[in-house]
């Protein structure tokens, strides 16, 4: 039995602990906000938090999160990530809106070790989450509105 | 359940049904629809549902668009796929505009499948998305049905005041009187009901539009996109519903000779194990179960390679070059290219290549199928409804009225999920049969089984030989293309293949603008054993990187500039002037840049859309080519959207820029050599530059943008690359020797 914390949520569970947190996540404790995309950390559209730190759910099995504390975007509630929502709304971000969640959670995560991030500083941070729409440039601006709502 | 409840339903049984759903929702006006209740436990209700709390009736045909609630909400039906292209912000703006409703009252809901009501418009009778049509086919459709509504309100309004109709007035969702009556559509909606529906409706004069054409109209979509909440394919969950991981053959045209199924049922959580056409399908309770079980399966697969492709890109290229010195089936002939050309001052011969490419949405393929009492619920992020309904209902001996789609949000598609060949809703009906048709079940694709399926964008040579005359004018052109069809042996064919020649292979060529007195365009479609399929802006996506490219260098070689050039022969396509002109202007084209930078220009229009670029581009050392800035011009007729546009020219640049750069399918002996984001790359962040977007303003019908930007793109960064380094690139991805 592994425990974990999710969103504020103990959850007990029984499964393979090499599956990897994302399906944990997904398939059984039933938050879908947090994405599959490419099974090898590559696309970022699983990003979440485990134990306060931006990680790949889909590269981390479930041994790893053992009685650790996950927030999905289903609970994301920090000063940066709902500013950086807001800026997301503002702005018009998403498109097809399936990268989003990952692009929230790892824009959310730099503003709180960077509160005002350069353009070269967003990039480096958010290089590893793909968008197939191609919304970087307002990836980009809305970030640094964020990062004016939090100033 | 009841799915046959009828339109216009009490007060009473709108609000216990909406107390059921737990939307506490209440309706009065339904045109033409009627409302089946969904399991609210399974998925939850609101745009993106799509299909599930309404199904289309007969009432009130064609214009089944418009729900006016008495809590005053209004709700759009949109008969269009939601995949980022904004058609859930596009479609209802235009019902909103004619109804003077209020934007924030305004939701989006996606249509059933039903191609009577829904059908693309210029699709003949067939319901689907694609080729940047949603907006250009709905158009009148929906400014109507938007008419329509408003004036049975008014209607309704006058009866209940005694007033003359055309005393009252509506705006921002309200109807008034001089006499100082007010009331809202809620509280209208029940008397509009009972409203005979006009048969002919008074459209605005665009010069009292509020919605359309304004910028601050924000996404319908956004809030579930940016809170996680929104429904798509890969996050449906229903009772007893397994998901199914499919191992395909390592060779297209394999088919599986043999195999153990013991090692994979040994796997916990493994259901079943089944032989479908397209290879065998383990299914699961959970993904990571299926994940491990196709795993324990794979090495005791024996595969019949009897018929496999086993080319490599070479190869093709090789073939295709050897074709391409033949003539090929005329797609256009103005004048006598070759006698032109043998009496030319100068001439120019180039060959220009394209990879495959994958579509590489960030939702891999993916497709729900559970069994009803009188059929099958098909819940997919849907982008060919007739299409599919057919090929499903064909699979599981159905009709295709039995097979039920509910559109969820795709999560991309860039083409991929309208296949001409229903080929993922097909295997997903495969799986289904053969476990036994009980059971729900969710067909997921692996990123590689996404990679490595095929259904590219088919991989493309051109040659080009063109001819100036003494003065520097161009007098030739011949073109010759050689490419696999997309749509031979689809029900396509029919339409889009005209005298032999596929007009998806040659759009954006055999139309070549420029006014050049003998022009002549060929094509060869060879026939190979990998498949293939449209991808976003589809012929284009080739044909304008070989024309845009070609006609800088004869630019070149007269010795002027690339933008005055194409100007000049462009009389009589003012469109494509007014892009370029404004491309050119706002980008600062002849004025000085940093050291270093340099730009490209490229003009291109695609699905009626017109679409000028100019690139500012940095070589830096060791060839890497980066982008800096891109300036776009876009003229789409009347802008609906201004801001999704803006989105759509900078995000479909953005995908352009990927293949014009990084991303290419390459095959070797019959064996796809990537399979996943590090080998098959895409743009990422920071990689996207700076865009700016200007639209041309026009009175001419909508048309459409999610396509016309990605393909101007290529062209305008190597025609910049030219300037900077002297160096004609013309194969794709760009990459500097």
């Amino acid at each position: 039995m592994i425990r974990l914390t999710v969103n504020g949520i103990e959850h007990d569970l029984d499964l393979d602990p090499s599956m990897p947190l994302l399906w944990a996540i997904r398939d059984h404790i039933g938050l879908t906000g947090t994405k599959y995309g490419c099974g090898i950390a590559q696309c970022g559209s699983c990003t979440l938090y485990l134990n306060g730190t931006a990680v790949r759910a889909c590269a981390t099995p479930l041994s790893a999160a053992a009685g650790g504390q996950v927030t999905t975007i289903e609970g994301l509630d920090t000063p940066a990530g709902k500013a950086v929502q807001q800026a997301w709304a503002e702005l018009d971000v998403v498109q097809c809106g399936f990268c989003q969640s990952g692009q929230i959670m790892a824009a959310a995560a730099l503003l709180a070790s960077n509160p005002e991030p350069t353009d070269a500083e967003i990039d480096a941070a958010l290089a590893g989450n793909i968008c197939r729409c191609a919304t970087y440039a307002r990836i980009r601006a809305a970030i640094k509105r964020a990062s004016e709502q939090l100033a | 359940m009841d799915t046959n409840r009828i339109e216009n339903l009490s007060r009473r049984d709108f609000l216990q049904l909406g107390i059921k759903l737990g939307m506490g929702v209440g309706a009065g006006l339904t045109l033409g629809l009627r409302l089946a209740p969904v399991d609210a436990q399974m998925l939850p209700a609101g745009p993106g549902i799509a299909g599930g709390t309404d199904r289309a009736a007969s009432a009130f045909e064609p214009n089944a668009f418009v729900r006016i609630g008495t809590d005053d909400t209004v709700t759009v039906i949109v008969k269009h796929l939601e995949m980022g292209q904004g058609t859930y912000t596009g479609l209802p703006t235009i019902v909103a505009e004619e109804l003077d409703a209020r934007w924030d009252q305004i939701r989006a809901e996606g249509a059933p499948a039903d191609s009577r009501l829904y059908n693309n418009l210029f699709w003949g009778p067939a319901q689907g998305t694609g080729g940047s049509t949603a907006i250009a086919n709905s158009w009148e459709q929906l400014r109507k049905a938007g008419a329509a509504a408003r004036q049975m309100l008014v209607q309704a309004a006058a009866e209940r005041w005694e007033v003359p109709a055309q005393e009252i007035e509506v705006r921002d969702g309200a109807l008034t009187h001089a006499s100082g009556r007010r009331a809202t559509f809620g509280e209208l909606a029940e008397a509009a009901a009972s409203q005979p529906v006009p048969a002919e409706v008074r459209l605005k004069d665009p010069a009292e539009f509020r919605l359309i054409g304004n910028p601050e109209i924000r996404r319908k979509d956004a809030a579930g996109k940016i809170d996680g909440s929104a429904l798509f394919t890969q996050d449906v969950r229903l009772p007893g519903m397994l998901t199914a991981l499919v191992l395909h053959p390592p060779r297209f045209g394999a088919r599986v000779r043999s195999f153990d199924p013991a090692p994979a049922r040994a796997v916990p959580g493994v259901a079943r194990v089944v032989q479908i056409p397209s290879g065998l399908a383990v299914l699961g309770r959970d993904f990571w179960s299926a994940k491990l079980g196709r795993d324990a399966l794979t090495s005791s697969v024996v595969w019949d390679e009897s018929e496999a492709f086993r080319l490599g890109s070479e190869e093709i290229l090789a073939q295709f070059r050897t074709l391409a010195d033949q003539p090929g089936t005329v797609a256009r002939r103005d004048g006598d290219a070759q006698s032109a050309l043998a009496n030319a001052a100068r001439v120019i011969e180039a060959e220009f290549s394209v990879p495959y490419l994958a579509h590489a949405a960030m939702e891999p393929i993916d497709c729900v199928i559970a069994p009803e009492a009188d059929g099958v619920r098909v819940i997919n992020g849907e982008q060919s409804q007739t299409a599919d309904q057919g090929a499903a209902a064909g699979v599981l001996g159905l009709k295709p009225e039995q097979v039920r789609i509910e559109m969820l949000y795709a999560g991309g598609s860039f083409g991929r999920r309208a296949n001409p060949h229903s080929d993922f809703v097909v295997e997903a009906a495969e799986i289904f049969k053969a476990a036994g048709a009980k059971t729900p079940i969710k067909l997921q694709w692996t990123r590689e089984d996404d990679t490595r399926a095929g259904w590219y964008r088919p991989l493309f040579l051109h040659r080009i030989k063109a001819g100036l005359d003494a003065e520097g004018r161009p007098i030739a052109w011949h073109h010759r293309i050689v490419g696999q069809s997309i749509v031979t042996g689809t029900p396509f064919e029919k339409v889009l293949v005209k005298d032999g020649v596929d007009q998806t292979s040659v759009e954006g060529a055999a139309n070549l603008p420029y006014a050049i007195p003998h022009i002549q365009t060929e094509l060869h479609s060879p026939k190979l054993g990998v498949p293939v399929q449209w991808w976003r802006s589809v012929g284009s996506t080739h044909t304008a990187f070989a024309v845009e490219c070609l006609i800088d260098e004869l630019a070149a070689l007269a010795g002027q500039d690339p933008v005055a050039f194409r100007m000049a022969l462009l009389d009589g396509h003012p469109r494509h002037q007014g892009v370029l002109r404004l491309a050119a202007e706002k980008a600062g084209w002849g004025t000085p840049l940093p050291a270093g930078r340099s730009r490209g220009v490229a003009v291109h229009e695609s699905f009626n859309s017109f679409v000028a670029q100019v690139a500012e581009v940095t070589v830096r050392k060791g060839g890497r080519i980066r982008v800096d800035r891109v300036v776009i011009a876009v003229d789409c007729g009347i802008a609906i959207n201004p801001d999704v546009i803006k989105a759509q020219m900078e995000g479909g640049m953005g995908f352009g820029l990927s293949a014009a750069l990084q991303s290419e399918i390459t095959l070797k002996d019959g064996l796809v050599q990537q399979s996943n984001f590090h080998d098959y790359q895409v743009l990422r962040i920071d990689r996207m530059p700076e865009v700016e977007v200007h639209i041309v303003p026009s009175a001419e019908p909508p048309t459409g943008v999610g396509e016309p930007a990605t393909p101007v793109i290529a062209p305008a960064v190597a025609n910049a690359v030219f300037a900077a380094t002297g160096q004609r690139l013309r194969q794709l991805p760009l990459k500097l020797a």
